[in-house]
């Protein structure tokens, strides 16, 4: 899976549990949660689709690490590809 | 019209989810109706046949007015409708004592006011809307235009049912710090074992304590009408959910007494997920009997809640944050601590009462694999 569709399957996932917002808009170091103003229900509902989406595995020890688009796009990338990806 | 909350005065019928002629059954939705807050499906308390569909979609009707009629089962057909479409019977009104006292004060007929208290009980606030009502507004005051936007509908329902409840209820507060660490590291622990979906979240911990908490101090479980408290034997803990839109829901999740930690934690993500869809049923925003609120996702440390009536109490919950703690041997370490709070009414409850129920959910905490 290529780094594209990684964040547009995040895209899709934050649109759903936050409609009115664009998550396109988010700068790549910006905090998710507090930026679309989302709790702590929806984010383990948005990291349910994501595993549902792309079958990974989510431990609760790593809620903490995933605060960011580029901190989830970095978490995801090797357990897709293989490989590391980088959020310009 | 059923009343879909104590600042609800009105409702628009959105859809009829039956016809006449068909068969229902107590707890099927058989209707959308609109509130100023949100659409609400409304459930039916008895079974029998859809006699007559009195109401069409879009009407807007006081509450209390008959909008269908339903052939009970076992008994002749008859307009009466079950518990909550229920008009006001005949012969004499259902009224708080106070209430009596204030329409006769102010020269309100309550024969032709709707009752918001439970079972469509007129109560004081009921009488002073009627009485602003009809009185002519004071000369060059600029009327302001009705909320029709759905955030200024619920802006104006939350200021209704808060302002009446800081005119009616002597508010206590009462704080105390819990420390969660057997309770987070038990959370841990179970979590581990479990796929994404199943686990739970603080949260859950949390209400699961004070459903068991408020079996034990039930005089905080309940409501206050007609100058009396009146304890309920389910509890069920309305949740403070704030909508994406703005404004703010309080479903209630029924009998959570009764309910494990995985069921309660169940029940929050559904009734989560449909307060923010629109697509709550009418028991969820009628039955609350105590509010539970939780701030902590958005770093507040201690929550002063309003009592949404005629409730009787109202917990909160802050964030889970590191802090100095005294340990044993006199030692200081640093524990996660969580402040919780209780709102509760003077009239029905004190302090002392108030704080043995705090000490109960401390206690609970401490043994989460009992909860």
């Amino acid at each position: 899976m290529t780094e594209s569709e990684i964040q547009t399957a995040i895209f899709d996932g934050l649109r759903k549990i936050a409609p009115e917002t664009d998550p396109r808009q988010l700068r790549p170091t910006e905090n998710l949660r507090e930026a679309l103003d989302i709790d702590s229900f929806d984010f383990l509902n948005f990291l349910i689709g994501l595993h549902q989406r792309l079958g990974v595995e989510i431990p609760e020890a790593d809620y903490g690490r995933l605060t960011t688009l580029a901190a989830l796009i970095q978490y995801l990338s090797p357990k897709l590809t293989g490989g590391s990806a980088k959020v310009s | 019209m059923p009343s879909l909350g104590a600042d609800m005065t009105e409702g628009t019928l959105v859809q009829w989810n039956v016809k006449v002629g068909d068969p229902i059954k107590r707890g099927d939705i058989i209707a959308v109706v609109g509130t100023e807050k949100a659409d609400i499906e409304v459930e039916v308390y008895q079974t029998g046949t859809v006699e007559k569909l009195i109401a069409q979609p879009g009407d807007k009707l006081p509450v209390g007015t008959p909008i269908a009629l339903i052939h009970v089962e076992g008994e002749a057909p008859s307009p009466v409708v079950p518990e909550i479409l229920a008009p006001k019977p005949a012969g004499r009104v259902k009224a708080s004592p106070m209430a009596r006292k204030l329409a006769q004060d102010l020269g309100v007929d309550l024969e032709k006011i709707p009752g918001t208290g439970p079972h469509g009980v007129i109560e004081r606030h009921d009488v002073e809307q009627a009485a602003q009502a009809k009185a002519p507004a004071p000369a060059g005051r600029v009327e302001s235009a009705a909320p029709t936007e759905p955030v200024a509908g619920m802006r104006h329902a939350i200021a209704m049912a808060m302002a009446r409840s800081n005119r009616e209820i002597p508010h206590y507060y009462l704080s105390t710090q819990i420390d969660m660490s057997v309770a987070l590291d038990w959370l841990r622990e179970f979590n581990e074992k479990r796929s994404i979906e199943n686990r739970i979240l603080p949260a859950a911990l949390l209400l699961t304590a004070v459903a068991h908490g408020l079996v034990q101090v039930p005089e905080l479980n309940g409501f206050w009408v007609d100058d009396q408290l009146k304890p309920s034997p389910e509890v069920n803990p309305g949740v403070a959910i704030s909508l994406r839109g703005g404004g703010l829901m309080i479903p209630a999740i029924l009998s959570a007494q009764q309910k494990s930690l995985e069921e309660l934690m169940a029940a929050l993500r559904d009734i989560i997920t449909r307060a923010r869809s629109g697509r709550l049923r009418s028991s969820e925003i009628t039955e609350g009997t105590i509010t539970v609120t939780n701030l902590g996702d958005l770093g507040v440390e201690t929550v002063f809640g309003v009592i949404y009536p005629p409730q009787v109490a109202l917990v909160g919950f802050g964030k889970i944050m590191d802090r100095p703690w005294a340990a044993a041997h006199g030692m200081l370490g640093v524990r996660p601590v969580l402040t919780a709070t209780l709102a509760a009414d003077h009239r029905a409850t004190d302090g002392h009462r108030g704080a043995q129920f705090l000490q109960i959910l401390d206690g609970l905490l401490q043994e989460p694999g009992k909860l």
